[in-house]
């Protein structure tokens, strides 16, 4: 069984062509982008907000929580249900799944933000606005990056959250490495269903670890030391 | 609307959801505690366990059910798959926990069960232990909640549970068993989350009684 796996993983026709493996990580790739980029858009001021006022505290803290016991697949299957007779084309299958991603990534952005802007040393705060600093340059100058550990920590579990849901969205129709495992499965063919898993979990982790980066090179030096505990 | 499943089945396929995100919980956990307790107590071995526990946590869950039979040699409609994969996610969220839980215990408690000659082992089982629950319990309901969600993905390798509804409504093109399953999934969640509250209640019983931490 492993043989096939790997006959099917090193067989350069899997790779190419408008279905192969490097097209399909590429769509699921992009997917992934546009769902983190227009949550966060969403999620990331709401969180500095609700931070930086204190307003709406109580959804901000249960939010993620709560969204966690929602299962990802029903409420997809729910999505494409209700949306599809009402569209065309093309978007008819991706864009139920897109606003299903997009839904499921916010919760732990917001509550991340919220709580990265709450840990922010409240003595740097209370300095910021002593030194006469504006409400707004306090929260761009001091709550900002004193949250940024935190805000990335948020896209990051969204992110993993994001790259799963869009692999079971190819069960609706949506494209991405998903479509490997979904019509494996419906033609019997294991080695392609393992293949396509194993891209997808090597996916998610270079992704996860590309981000890791990305955080590294954005909280301030002096954060990182004191948060290293 | 429950009529479109029946109570039956319904039932039927909670307790089978149950089983399937509840067993991995307990094993789980009873893995977590040593990993946690070495990564709290030997330095070189935290970050490297932390790190290599979390990591398993990015594998998206369908890609781990279907992988599993090929290092299991189990066949891909066993249940074995569901309950091995929810272990590890279980082990992957908990690890950390349980030593933050273990690192919450006072250090001057930890001394002060030494001096007065509890054992290494005894002194955990006995003391840091039932001190750390509150934390542990916190990750353990996240666990929980997150174990009973993932669980109705297996819907789709065939393996029946709650998330059965959802392929059954879905091919059908019935929206009545998939409300239905969202709404016993959540319950399901809730239910675990609020009885996993309790319990960690029950066994601490000197948070209860305004004794100052």
């Amino acid at each position: 069984m492993i043989v096939s796996v790997w006959e099917w993983l090193v067989d350069p026709a899997s790779w190419s062509g408008p279905g192969g493996i490097l097209a399909q990580s590429l769509a699921h790739l992009r997917y992934s982008f546009i769902a983190l980029l227009v949550a966060a858009l969403v999620a990331v001021p709401v969180g500095l907000w609700v931070g930086h006022t204190g307003r709406g505290r109580w959804l901000a803290v249960n939010i993620a929580g709560a969204f966690r016991a929602i299962p990802s697949l029903g409420v997809l299957f729910v999505a494409v249900l209700l949306l599809l007779p009402r569209l065309r084309g093309e978007l008819a299958f991706e864009l139920p799944a897109l606003i299903v991603l997009v839904l499921l990534a916010v919760p732990p952005i917001l509550s991340g933000t919220y709580a990265g802007v709450q840990a922010t040393d409240p003595a740097a705060r209370d300095a910021a606005r002593g030194m006469g600093m504006t409400g707004a340059q306090v929260l761009r100058q001091v709550e900002v990056p004193g949250a940024m550990p935190l805000i990335m920590s948020g896209l990051r579990a969204a992110m993993l959250q994001i790259i799963g849901t869009a692999t079971i969205a190819a069960v609706v129709g949506m494209g991405g490495l998903g479509r490997f495992l979904i019509d494996g499965q419906a033609s019997r063919d294991y080695a392609q269903m393992a293949g396509g898993a194993l891209v997808v979990a090597a996916l998610a982790l270079a992704v996860d670890q590309a981000l890791a980066l990305v955080q590294r090179a954005l909280v301030s030096p002096g954060l990182s030391t004191a948060s290293a505990r | 609307m429950i009529d479109s499943v029946g109570w039956g089945t319904l039932g039927e396929l909670a307790l089978r959801h149950l089983y399937l995100a509840g067993v991995p919980l307990v094993v789980g956990l009873l893995i977590s505690l040593p990993l946690g307790w070495l990564a709290r107590h030997v330095r070189w071995l935290g970050p490297p366990l932390v790190a290599g526990t979390g990591l398993m946590y990015t594998i998206p869950s369908l890609a781990l059910f279907i992988l599993l039979p090929l290092v299991l040699g189990t066949r891909i409609l066993d249940d074995a798959n569901v309950l091995v994969a929810m272990t590890i996610y279980t082990v992957a969220l908990l690890t950390r926990t349980v030593a933050d839980g273990f690192a919450s215990v006072p250090s001057h408690v930890s001394q002060a069960a030494t001096a007065m000659g509890y054992g290494e082992l005894r002194r955990v089982v006995a003391v840091d232990l039932p001190l750390a629950v509150p934390v542990v319990a916190a990750g353990l309901r996240v666990a929980a909640v997150s174990n009973v969600s993932i669980v109705s993905i297996a819907a789709l390798v065939g393996v029946s549970q709650l998330g059965s509804l959802f392929t059954d409504g879905f091919n059908r093109n019935a929206m009545g068993p998939i409300v239905v399953g969202v709404g016993a999934c959540v319950a399901l969640a809730l239910l675990l989350d609020a009885a996993i509250a309790l319990l960690a209640r029950a066994v601490t019983p000197w948070l209860r009684r305004g004794v100052p931490a």
